[in-house]
C-alpha cells in the first residue's frame, strides 16, 4: 500500500490525507493568534448555519413528537404527552401502515429492479464500444430533469382520457383503466418513472467507479480462462466494494426521500401514502398537527439514521486513523 | 492461413463471427434501452407541437395535423413562465454563490488544519446531507414563522423567514452544504502540500492561504459543483412548496401546476411546460456532461 509520503514529492494520496503527527503540531505553532481566530470563523459560519437549519429542527422534531400542538397560540400552549403520538401512529392512524408498506415496495423496486439494471448498464457500457457517449446521454438524461416535470410526464402517459398509455390499449380494444386513480396499481406505475430515473443515477455512478478498476485485475481473470461473468462477479464486483456501499446507501435514502412523483400525482394520497407525504400532510394540511407530524418525521429519521451510520463508518473510517 | 488445418480454421473463424456477434447484440441492447429511456422526453417533445384540437380529433396516438408552437406561446404568456423563471434565478444564483462559499471555507479549515472536532463535523455535514428533508419540516416551518427579519428590507416584506426568497435561499445553502463540504474537502485533500507550505514559509496568513492559494487551485471541483447544485437548486420544487405562500413567489418548476385547469387538462399544454422548463438543465447537462458527472463522481468516490 502507500508508504509514508512526507517529504516526497508526490502529491498526497487520498485517504492518507493530512500529513503526519509531527508536521501537524509544527505546523499548528505557526498559527498565530489572528490565524486561530480566523480558521475558527471558517469553519464556524457554515457549521453554524448548518447546524442551526439541519440540526436543531432534527433534535427539535424528536423533542416535539412528545407533544401536543396545533402551531395556534405561542410556544407555551404546546403541551408534553409522553408517547401518545406514537401510540395513535401504530395502533389508529389509518395510512401508517400503508405508508410504511410503499415505503418498502419502493425500496424493493429500487434495490432489485432498478439499481441493478443500472450496474448492468455501466457494466456494459464499460466495455471499448462506439456511441458510448450517445448511450450514456440517453440514459443519464432523466436524472437532470426535476422530479416535478417526470410527474407530469408520468401524466401524459397515464392520465385516463388523454394519456398515451390508455390510447395504445384502446386501438386494441382494452377500456380505459385510471392508472393514477386505482389505489392497487398507481405505486407501481409511478414507480416506473421513479426507476427511469433511479438506473441512470446508478448507472453513472457505478460506471465512474469500473473506470478505475485496475485493467490488469481483468486480465490476469481472462488468462486464467474466467468468462465475462465469473471476472465481474468474482473479480470487479468485490474490488468495487467502496462504490457498491455509496450505490447501496444511495438506493435506500432515495426510496425513504421518496415523496415528489406522489405529492404531484396526488399529494400522497389512495394508494401513493409514503411517510414524507404523511409528514407534509400534517403540517402543511387545514389541520397542522404538530407534534402528530413530528413523530411521523422521527420514524422516518430513526429508519435513515441506520444506513446514514453505516455509509459513514465504512467511508469516514481512514478519517478516524 | 494454409497451414492452418480446415477444422481448425473453422472453429477460428466460428468464434470470430461469435464475438462479432456478442457485440451486435450489445448495440442492439444498448440502442433499444437509449430509446426506450429517450422515449418519454420524445413523446412529450411531439405532442407539445400539436394543438389541442388534433390531438381531440385524431387522438394521441395518431400522426397528422398540424405541427407548430402554439403551446409555447400559449404556456409562455397564459402560465405566465418568464416571471417564475426570473424568481428560481433569485433563488439559485444567490444559494450556489453562497453554498460553494461556505462549503469551500469549512472545507479549507477541515481538510488542512488539525482541529480537534475534524471528525465530528465532517461526519455532521454528511449526515446532514442525507437526510430526508421530510425530518426536519415540521420544526423548520414553525421557526420561519418565529424567526424574525428587518422589514421591509431586501430580504424579506413580511418580517418573517417565512414566505420570503431568503428563506428559501437559506435552507438550500444549508442542506447543500452538507455534499459540497464533503466533495471539497476530499478534492482539497489530494492537492500538493507543497505549495501551501511555500505560502507558510513565505509568512502568508490563514487567511491568504484560503484566498490566493487554495481558491484557485479548487476551481476544477467548483465548476463540477456549480453545474450540480445548480441544476438541483433549479430542479426542487419541495422547498418552495412548504416555504412559500406567496403564488407569484413560486419557482418554475411549481409553476407548472398554473398550466392544468382546475377542471380541465390540456396535456399539450402541460407537454409543453414540461420541455420549456427542462430546456434549462439539458442544456447545461449537454454543454458540460463532463463537470455534472464528475460533480457527482467526487461525492461518492474518495479523491
Amino acid at each position: 500500500m502507500t508508504a509514508d509520503v512526507s517529504g516526497s514529492a508526490a502529491p498526497t494520496p487520498p485517504g492518507v490525507g493530512a500529513a503526519p503527527a509531527s508536521k501537524k503540531k509544527r505546523r499548528s505553532l505557526l498559527l498565530t493568534r489572528r490565524d486561530k481566530w480566523i480558521l475558527a470563523l471558517l469553519l464556524g459560519i457554515p457549521a453554524a448555519v448548518h447546524i442551526f437549519l439541519v440540526w436543531v429542527p432534527t433534535l427539535a422534531s424528536v423533542a416535539l413528537s412528545f407533544t401536543s400542538w396545533n402551531g395556534i397560540g405561542g410556544l407555551d400552549r404546546i403541551k408534553f404527552v409522553g408517547i401518545d403520538n406514537y401510540r395513535v401512529l401504530i395502533t389508529t392512524y389509518p395510512p401508517f401502515w400503508p405508508a410504511i408498506q410503499h415505503n418498502l415496495i419502493w425500496l424493493g423496486v429500487f434495490l432489485f429492479i432498478a439499481t441493478p439494471l443500472g450496474i448492468f448498464l455501466a457494466v456494459l457500457l464499460d466495455k471499448e464500444i462506439r456511441g458510448t457517449r450517445f448511450y450514456q446521454g440517453a440514459l443519464y438524461l432523466p436524472v437532470v430533469l426535476s422530479l416535478a416535470i417526470i410527474g407530469f410526464i408520468a401524466q401524459l402517459f397515464l392520465s385516463t382520457d388523454q394519456g398515451l398509455v390508455n390510447g395504445v390499449l384502446g386501438a386494441f380494444g382494452v377500456k380505459p383503466v385510471d392508472w393514477l386513480g386505482n389505489s392497487s396499481l398507481n405505486l407501481w406505475v409511478i414507480l416506473i418513472f421513479a426507476s427511469w430515473r433511479q438506473v441512470g443515477y446508478v448507472m453513472i455512478l457505478y460506471l465512474a467507479g469500473l473506470k478505475g478498476v485496475d485493467p490488469t485485475l481483468r486480465e490476469a481473470a481472462k488468462v486464467d480462462g474466467a468468462t465475462e461473468v465469473q471476472t465481474f462477479f468474482r473479480v470487479v464486483f468485490p474490488v468495487m466494494k467502496p462504490i457498491n456501499i455509496v450505490v447501496l446507501v444511495i438506493t435506500v435514502i432515495e426510496s425513504l426521500r421518496a415523496f415528489d412523483l406522489a405529492f404531484i400525482i396526488n399529494r400522497g394520497t389512495n394508494g401513493l401514502e409514503l411517510l414524507s407525504t404523511l409528514v407534509t400532510n400534517n403540517i402543511i394540511g387545514e389541520a397542522s398537527r404538530i407534534g402528530f407530524g413530528s413523530a411521523i418525521a422521527v420514524v422516518l429519521l430513526v429508519v435513515a439514521v441506520g444506513p446514514i451510520v453505516f455509509y459513514l463508518s465504512r467511508t469516514l473510517r481512514e478519517e478516524a486513523r | 492461413m494454409t497451414a492452418v488445418s480446415p477444422e481448425v480454421a473453422n472453429v477460428y473463424v466460428r468464434k470470430k463471427t461469435g464475438i462479432r456477434w456478442s457485440r451486435v447484440a450489445l448495440h442492439v441492447f444498448l440502442f433499444a434501452m437509449a430509446v426506450v429511456w429517450l422515449f418519454p422526453l420524445l413523446y412529450a417533445l411531439y405532442t407539445s407541437l400539436r394543438p389541442y384540437a388534433d390531438t381531440a380529433r385524431l387522438g394521441y396516438v395518431s400522426i397528422g395535423g398540424s405541427y407548430n408552437f402554439g403551446n409555447y406561446e400559449k404556456a409562455f404568456t397564459d402560465g405566465n413562465l418568464p416571471s417564475y423563471f426570473l424568481n428560481t434565478l433569485i433563488v439559485v444564483v444567490p444559494a450556489v454563490f453562497l453554498t460553494l462559499l461556505l462549503a469551500s471555507m469549512a472545507a479549507f479549515v477541515l481538510s488542512r488544519y488539525s482541529w480537534r472536532f475534524n471528525l465530528l463535523f465532517l461526519m455532521l455535514f454528511t449526515a446532514g446531507n442525507l437526510l430526508p428533508p421530510q425530518v426536519i419540516i415540521t420544526p423548520l416551518f414553525r421557526m420561519f414563522l418565529l424567526l424574525p427579519l428587518p422589514s421591509p428590507s431586501i430580504l424579506s416584506d413580511n418580517g418573517l423567514w417565512y414566505d420570503q426568497y431568503f428563506g428559501v435561499i437559506a435552507i438550500h445553502v444549508a442542506f447543500q452544504l452538507g455534499f459540497c463540504t464533503f466533495v471539497l474537502s476530499n478534492y482539497m485533500k489530494t492537492l500538493p502540500q507543497e505549495m501551501v507550505e511555500a505560502a507558510v514559509v513565505d509568512g502568508a496568513s490563514v487567511f491568504q492561504i484560503y484566498r490566493k492559494v487554495m481558491m484557485p487551485l479548487v476551481r476544477p471541483a467548483f465548476a463540477a459543483l456549480v453545474v450540480l447544485e445548480t441544476t438541483w437548486v433549479y430542479n426542487d420544487f419541495f422547498w418552495a412548496l412548504l416555504l412559500m405562500k406567496s403564488g407569484e413567489k413560486m419557482p418554475i418548476t411549481s409553476a407548472l401546476n398554473n398550466l392544468k385547469g382546475a377542471f380541465f387538462v390540456d396535456n399539450n399544454l402541460v407537454a409543453a411546460g414540461a420541455i420549456i422548463v427542462a430546456l434549462p438543465t439539458m442544456i447545461v447537462f449537454f454543454a458540460a456532461q463532463k463537470q455534472f458527472i464528475s460533480g457527482l463522481t467526487l461525492g461518492s468516490t474518495k479523491g
